[in-house]
């Protein structure tokens, strides 16, 4: 072999390389113009997630993957490639995340929604595991007192229902109401799984009782609270308004703010 | 000196069967010359997200070749190369339409996946930043892609050469290893070259002739340590 400077150019010019099949799927993945998607188990059942390096855009009942794909495009505009399975940091963060820890940090791409759903939806993460809030709770805490059908909408519109806890919002009226992922039956799965006393819930609501105070705090709550499940069955009160509670001598409480329940309701 | 001389035409292999995203070739002999960048850069300056896949798509090849040929080792390569198009992809949707427009897309790449290798070879221990040895056995997937047309023969023999060139190449010292790269191995014009090193032409010029001189000097002494292998 020769090395006159030909060779050696042409030698040079066949280096080019093709880039691995994997390349552009996880360029177009990190920047967020596609989405990657897997399945995991959840309390009610196989569910699939979808995300990019943006964070996670959708999770949803699993179906097949071709249906999937077409929903995600149809609803997002990106294509969705599967891999195997969630990444560890991921699926790590969900898995925290449904136990209640709120403390982990899981990015949304919540692109091409509405500054109001997006009001809502995180308003909703605020709602603690094994805690409910009504509709029109969130609706006056988000400064749409009267928005409360929007707020139902809103919800039943979540991309990403488990992570963001639409599952504990609930009818004023103490009934469960609806469910995007797969119908209220798995929404009562999954808050029995979190926790809630949800046949005491029904009980309360169905025999008008809207909040609950303490004798001891002069102190009233919303009813699935932290701070109205600790009270003892001897210092506690059952309110059926605001106006009940308060012409007795009692303040709201800050954490759960029963104010904006009785707004809206 | 658009037209590659050895049959080795990376536009015009099919990588369909391997990667269902790359149906779209960047046409034959040269990776996306100036001109055929010309709409890209249009369809990017107009609707970033919606282009940006052609980008990823008729640049890839060329990008990770680089990347390769910096670093030797294809999954750092690509790491490097994943990196360098999403950061493309970061620092256009800061630019508006008209820095768009005026941007020189090959070499704008260039340099930004040659800043990668760079910061990829500083990290590297020290021992393994400085030149291989040149009978070091190399992993797989340096290989070339090949023209299998000319039979199994054929395609070991030059598969064997092209190791031993990129073998070569990894043994110069990067300054001039990227100089010979860009020109060489990805094809830029000495113009584009400057503009990718931010360097006077003349001196990439000369980047790139040194560069070729070490190649050659470091292709002879292993012929002779073959010969003499060969011999004892």
């Amino acid at each position: 072999m020769t090395t006159d400077d030909r060779t050696m150019e042409s030698a040079l010019a066949g280096l080019g390389a093709a880039a691995p099949a994997s390349l552009a799927p996880n360029v177009l993945a990190d920047v967020g113009l596609a989405d990657r998607y897997a399945r995991f188990d959840s309390p009610i059942g196989p569910l699939v997630v979808a995300w990019n390096g943006l964070g996670v855009s959708a999770v949803e009942a699993a179906d097949d993957d071709a249906t999937f794909e077409a929903n995600h495009l149809a609803r997002t505009g990106r294509p969705a490639h599967p891999v195997e399975r969630v990444p560890d940091r991921l699926a790590a963060a969900i898995a925290r995340r449904l136990e209640g820890d709120r403390r982990v940090r899981i990015d949304l791409d919540l692109r091409g929604h509405t500054d109001f759903e997006r009001d809502v939806w995180r308003k909703a993460l605020e709602i603690p595991r094994g805690e409910v809030r009504p509709y029109g709770w969130i609706a006056a805490e988000i400064g749409r007192p009267k928005a409360v059908r929007a707020v139902g909408t809103a919800l039943g519109h979540n991309p990403v229902p488990l992570i963001v806890p639409c599952h504990r919002v609930v009818r004023s009226d103490g009934t469960i109401g609806q469910y995007s992922l797969g119908g209220p039956e798995n929404k009562r799965t999954i808050l029995e799984a979190e926790g809630l006393d949800l046949p005491e819930m029904e009980r309360l609501a169905a025999s008008g009782v809207r909040f609950i105070g303490s004798d001891t705090t002069k102190i009233f709550c919303l009813p699935t609270c932290r701070h109205a499940r600790r009270v003892t069955d001897r210092h506690r009160l059952e309110f059926h308004s605001m106006a009940d509670g308060r012409a007795r001598g009692y303040r709201a409480c800050l954490v759960c703010r029963p104010a904006s329940a009785a707004v809206a309701a | 000196m658009l037209e590659r001389r050895d049959g080795c035409r990376p536009g015009t292999v099919d990588r369909t069967r391997e990667n269902p995203v790359a149906t779209v070739s960047p046409g034959p002999g040269f990776w996306g010359s100036m001109d055929t960048d010309a709409p890209l850069i249009a369809a990017l300056a107009d609707d970033l997200d919606a282009s940006f896949e052609g980008l990823v798509l008729a640049h890839q090849d060329r990008v990770y070749s680089i990347a390769l040929r910096m670093l030797g080792d294809p999954r750092d390569a690509e790491e490097a190369a994943q990196d360098a198009l999403v950061r493309a992809y970061h620092a256009l949707a800061g630019y508006d339409a008209t820095r768009i427009r005026e941007l020189r897309l090959r070499p704008w790449l260039a340099t930004i996946v040659l800043n990668l290798c760079r910061s990829r070879l500083a990290r590297r221990p020290a021992a393994a930043r400085t030149t291989l040895s040149l009978d070091l056995a190399l992993p797989g997937g340096l290989e070339p892609r090949l023209d299998e047309r000319r039979g199994p023969a054929a395609v070991t023999d030059t598969r064997a050469a092209a190791t031993e060139w990129a073998d070569l190449l990894l043994t110069l010292p990067p300054a001039y290893r990227s100089a010979v790269v860009l020109r060489h191995v990805d094809g830029l014009s000495y113009p584009e070259l400057a503009i990718a090193l931010d360097r006077p032409e003349g001196t990439v010029k000369a980047q790139v002739h040194r560069g070729l001189a070490l190649l050659r000097t470091a292709f002879e002494a292993a012929q002779r340590h073959e010969r003499e292998e060969m011999t004892a």
